[in-house]
């Protein structure tokens, strides 16, 4: 269900594609995430170069960056996360309206990185729940895309409608 | 103004208190004595004798030897050119020195590193604070008793800390024939 079904009948009339609900919703939602850039170190500059003309996430539908987390539904965790910044982080998070996502972009985001530290939070997932891992450090520009591309697979997968049209129990 | 003529200066000016270690590639060290004293000799250096710029402020932890920790300041002066450090023990019983912001502004900050790092405490700093950790964090990271993948906390105010897991390491570089054996590995014979 909901997994990508449109299709095209020459013998209906007009400019009509049939598809599922669910369907129809994913499609709006993947290509159209608002990203809250959550820039905390040097993987913050591969996110900004992954926003420029070059690289251009414009093309995947997510060049609007919102500086406010009640305007976006992607957190791209870009860097390390301190335990001073996590609760920060958490806090963004929360103010985020639903349906959200979030990205652990490079080694620092999902692991904590070189930072063996009792500084650094060792991995944002111990704090938020995570989507999709990127590694490398930090991950270039085209990691930060392919990234973007399997959430957008993950979100095309989404049914969600499931919950709201279940029939009622007799 | 050369050495000889700074330690007769300081000489006359607090008797046995300031000793002048010798010459090592060209930079002056001067060790107080008393830490207490610190900041009459800093103060001294400031208006008699030009060191207007206070670069920087260190704290050392000499574990397990007595006095425990040591305050290293290092000074300038931009008219004559010139640098110079300032040493001082501290011992961990009464880890607390006079403060040096009155002197130069720029010691606010760095004091408030030491304290945070190292639990020194500077008698009448106007805002003694941590300044990296957060306010409420139990611990001082960089004494030496102080694991490096840090102790568990929790504080009121919803911040925590866990220890990092080692896995072995720390993992460090050893001198060796071939690159692939300058890797780093981990410090535990393996």
């Amino acid at each position: 269900m909901g997994t990508g079904e449109y299709s095209y009948n020459s013998k209906v009339e007009g400019n009509v594609v049939l598809t599922q609900l669910d369907s129809a919703i994913a499609w709006i939602r993947k290509n159209s995430l608002w990203p809250m850039p959550m820039g905390l170190a040097c993987c913050a500059i591969e996110m900004m170069a992954a926003a420029c003309s070059r690289f251009d996430i414009a093309r995947f539908g997510a060049e609007v960056m919102r500086f406010s987390p009640r305007q976006a539904d992607l957190l791209i965790v870009s860097g390390t996360v301190t335990y001073k910044m996590a609760l920060a982080v958490k806090r963004i998070y929360d103010q985020m309206p639903s349906p959200k996502w979030v990205i652990a972009m490079g080694a620092c985001a999902s692991t904590g990185g070189m930072y063996r530290s009792y500084a650094v939070l060792q991995g944002i997932d111990r704090l938020l729940p995570v989507d999709v891992y990127i590694s490398g450090c930090p991950p270039r520009p085209e990691a930060l895309l392919d990234g973007l591309m399997k959430l957008q697979s993950k979100i095309e997968r989404t049914a969600s409608t499931r919950g709201i049209f279940r029939a009622a129990p007799a | 103004m050369n050495r000889q003529n700074l330690k007769a200066r300081l000489d006359a000016e607090f008797p046995g208190l300031v000793e002048m270690p010798p010459e090592f590639r060209g930079e002056t060290t001067l060790v107080v004595g008393n830490a207490g004293r610190l900041p009459e000799v800093l103060r001294f250096l400031e208006r008699e004798c030009a060191f207007d710029y206070l670069i920087d402020i260190s704290g050392v932890d000499h574990m397990n030897e007595t006095p425990r920790f040591e305050l290293v300041y290092e000074l300038y002066s931009y008219g004559a050119s010139q640098h110079l450090r300032a040493k001082a023990r501290v011992p961990e019983e009464s880890a607390e020195v006079p403060s040096a912001c009155d002197i130069w502004p720029t010691a606010n900050w760095h004091e408030r590193e030491i304290f945070d790092m190292m639990g020194i405490r500077f008698a009448g700093h106007p805002d003694l604070r941590r300044i990296l950790m957060w306010d409420g964090y139990p611990h001082h990271p960089l004494r030496k008793d102080f694991p490096l993948e840090g102790l568990p906390c929790e504080t009121p105010d919803g911040h925590f800390t866990q220890a990092a897991p080692m896995d072995g390491g720390p993992f460090v570089t050893r001198p060796a024939e071939l690159a692939h054996q300058r890797e780093p590995r981990s410090k535990s014979p393996l």
